[in-house]
Parts: C-alpha cells; structure tokens; sequence
C-alpha cells in the first residue's frame, strides 16, 4: 500500500522538504505518494529525486506524484 | 546607484551607461521637436533619428530602412510576432516557439491563439537549449507562418541554435524571429533570421526603447499604431541615447564578455563547491558571458533574495514564491530543473571582481542560516 504525504495547501519548498524528511523512514523500495497544489512541485519533486538518487515514477493524478526510495 | 550594493540583476534592467547619459541631456535640449515637420528645428530631430538609426543599424549589421524603434522591447516583440503572422495568414496561423521564450513573446503567442491561432511549443534538455530536430519538424509542419527562438535565455544563459533554427525554417519557407535582448550589444549576433528584437535597458541605454528589425523579403505587417512605422510617436531623445550607449556598448563587449566570463566561471565553480546541495543550471559552457543561476535545495527563494538584499546584493529569482502570479519560472521548469531557492545573477559593465568575491564569500552563510532557521540541515 502507498503511504500519503499531504503537502496540500503548503508552498514551496515545503512540500519538498516533507518528501525528504519522511521518505528515508521508509523502506528502501517503498513508494510514497506525495500530495502537494504548488505549482512549483511538479517540477520540484521529480528534480529532487534526481539530485538524491530517488525514483520518480510520475503523477498518477493531478497534483499527486509519486516517488520510490531507491537508496 | 550606491556603491555598497552589488547590483547583479542587469538581465532586467542594466544601469545607464554613462554615453547614454551624456546624449540624453544632449538630445533633450536639441532633439524636442516633431522631426515629421519642416522648419529647422524639426529637421534637427530629423536628422538626430535618423543618425541613431544609422549608428544602430551599423552595430546590428543591417540596413537602417530595415530597423524601427518601438516603445520598448516588449512591444517590439508583439509588433514582429504579430506583424509576421498577420502578414502570412494566407499560408496559415501556426505560430512555433521554444518554451524558454520570453513572457513577453508568449504573451503576444497567448494573443495569437485568443484571436484562433495556433502556437506550438517546442521544449529543451535539462541545459535550456532547444530541441532543434522538433523545433525544425514543427517549422516544416504545413500551417506554420512563424517559428521564434530566444537567441539566448534570459535566465539561464543559454545560448540558443539560431543559425541551425534559421537554416530549417528556410527550408521551409518560414521567416525566423530572435528575440535578441539578452544578446544585443554583448555578444555578436547569430546569422539566418528574418526579424530580430532588443531592448535597450538590457545594454545600459534608457528604459522605454525597443529595436524591431523586419530583413528585406520578409513579410510584416504594421499591426500597432500606424504612426510606429516612422517612429514618430517614439520618445527621440532615449532613441538617441539608445544608440549612443548601444555603439558604446558594442565597442566594450568583447572586453566585457571575456571579464564576466571569468567572473561567471569562478561563481559556478564556488557555489558549486561551497554550498551544499546547490544546483547550478543552465550550459557551463555555451552560455552568455555575464549570467549565472543556481538553485539551493529546500531554501525559500524569497527568503535568500530579501536575506541577501539586506547584504546588499541586488539578485533575481525564478521561484514561484518570488512571481507575482506564484508560478515558477516557465524556463526552469521546461528545464526540469530545481525552481525553488533559485538565484539569478547577472552583471553589468561596472560589476567589479570585489563584489563577487564578497557574494561569494557570504552566500554560503546566508545559504547555511536559512536552512537553519527552516529545519533542514542534513536532510
């Protein structure tokens, strides 16, 4: 099951620094689905997987998206 | 301006050069007049416009008759967009346009499409430069009447294919427009356009002027003011101090270029190495010599541009928080690189060696204090 981050209504870099804090909790191969309406996070998210080595698997749904701890 | 600030935002708004200054008290006193009219004083204004056509004509490398003066560069932009497409509406209304584009020329696009035309947005890589295989099969795509690429990005520095652009296009057809404010009076202009804009606030002359160059062959249209076709309605006195700091610039540029590439290498290089988890974006190498950008990791971009006004270092942000629409910049996030905690500096022609080193030296501090303050140190 995919555990929920909710950054809703949280401006950026926020929804970001949730994301960092809260998926090296979990599991490594875990996904953990983030819930942010900062515009910015649609590119925020997937940029800071690709600086810390994560994997973003995409937005299932608008302003939802979706990251897998890989390291 | 006040010499304990580091003023590092010249990619708005470069300070007045000082030759502009010296022919703008100049033109006021002799350049008043109406220089559509016939008795002497009217010829004087005449003669003063068409001289600061000529001497600007001469640095861009065209024909004078080819050039026209515009209320600023962002109604030159809308005036080559919509003139080029309003001249070529029977071969079709596609309009083609990086997605690095200036708000300015997608603003006037954002108008194309309201009055039922089409815009095509072509993206780039991760370095800000354009796709050139997509940006030539959107050109060759039956419809398109206009393809517009930035010569390089205003906020990240990128220099642009426009030769490659132009070459494509002409294949086609299509006329290519270059928005060339970043690029004007700093660096030489590339070949293979058909109309080119520039702002001259972005080279050291007065706020208010704007180059609109329309080549010989190229269909245009006049869709403003009819008046704007003989710049008579334009302001002559900042015309002509336009042109003075224009061919002024000109000459310092290269001298120029080669000090702030220096400068630009050595602040990609230390913020890099001295502020942890900092992204600096854009080409390292192809790239306009007086602008740099970087993005610092779970910093709020707002916070570090006020943290570092109050140090005295005058700097521009893509981030969303700084916008007044709380979007982040479109060109970051065509990039897909970091937006938030993002950092623009671009110097201007008094920017001295002491005011970087001294940006540098506190940056990682103001950088480091932020985090502080927010909770996020080793995340």
């Amino acid at each position: 099951m995919t555990e929920i981050l909710d950054c809703r209504g949280q401006r950026c870099p926020l929804p970001v620094i949730a994301l960092a804090r809260r998926l090296p909790e979990l599991p490594v191969g875990a996904t953990l689905r983030v819930l942010a309406d900062d515009p910015a996070a649609a590119t925020d998210i997937p940029a800071w997987c690709r600086m810390r080595g994560q994997h973003y698997l995409g937005s299932p749904e608008t302003h939802a998206f979706d990251v897998r701890r890989d390291v | 301006m006040g010499v304990s600030e580091a003023y590092f935002d010249t990619a708005s708004a470069a300070p007045l050069h000082p030759a502009a200054r010296q022919a703008l008290a100049a033109a006021l006193d002799d350049g008043w007049a109406d220089p559509a009219r016939l008795y002497s004083r009217a010829r004087r204004a005449r003669q003063l416009l068409d001289a600061a056509r000529g001497a600007t004509a001469e640095v861009l490398g065209v024909r004078p008759d080819e050039l026209s003066f515009t209320a600023g560069g962002t109604a030159a932009a809308h005036a080559a967009v919509l003139g080029a497409l309003a001249a070529r509406e029977r071969v079709g209304r596609g309009l083609v346009h990086s997605a690095i584009e200036h708000s300015a020329v997608l603003h006037a696009a954002e108008r194309h499409v309201a009055a039922g035309g089409t815009a095509h947005e072509v993206g780039v890589d991760r370095l800000g430069r354009v796709d050139l295989a997509a940006f030539a099969d959107a050109a060759a795509q039956p419809g398109t009447a206009l393809a517009a690429l930035i010569s390089a990005s205003h906020e990240v520095g990128t220099v642009q294919p426009v030769e490659a652009a132009g070459e494509a296009c002409a294949q086609h057809g299509v006329p290519l427009y270059v928005d060339a404010a970043q690029s004007v009076g700093r660096v030489p202009l590339p070949f293979g356009w058909s109309l080119l804009t520039a702002s001259a606030h972005k080279w050291g002359g007065p706020p208010g002027v704007g180059l609109l160059v329309v080549r010989k062959g190229t269909r245009f249209v006049q869709t403003g003011p009819s008046e704007e076709r003989t710049d008579r309605s334009t302001d002559l006195p900042a015309i002509v101090a336009a042109a003075a700091s224009l061919r002024a610039a000109q000459a310092e540029a290269a001298a120029l270029a080669e000090r702030h590439r220096v400068l630009v290498d050595r602040i990609r290089a230390t913020v890099a190495a001295t502020v942890p988890d900092v992204e600096v974006v854009g080409d390292p190498a192809d790239r306009l010599p007086h602008l740099v950008t970087f993005s610092c990791l779970y910093v709020d971009g707002e916070a570090l541009l006020h943290a570092l006004d109050r140090r005295g270092f005058a700097v521009s942000s893509g981030s969303s928080c700084t916008s007044s629409t709380l979007t982040p910049s479109h060109v970051l996030v065509a990039m897909g690189v970091l937006s938030h905690g993002n950092v623009r500096v671009s110097l201007h022609r008094d920017s001295t060696e002491a005011d970087v080193d001294r940006f540098l030296a506190e940056l990682p501090g103001i950088v480091a204090d932020l985090r502080a303050e927010a909770g996020v140190v080793d995340l």
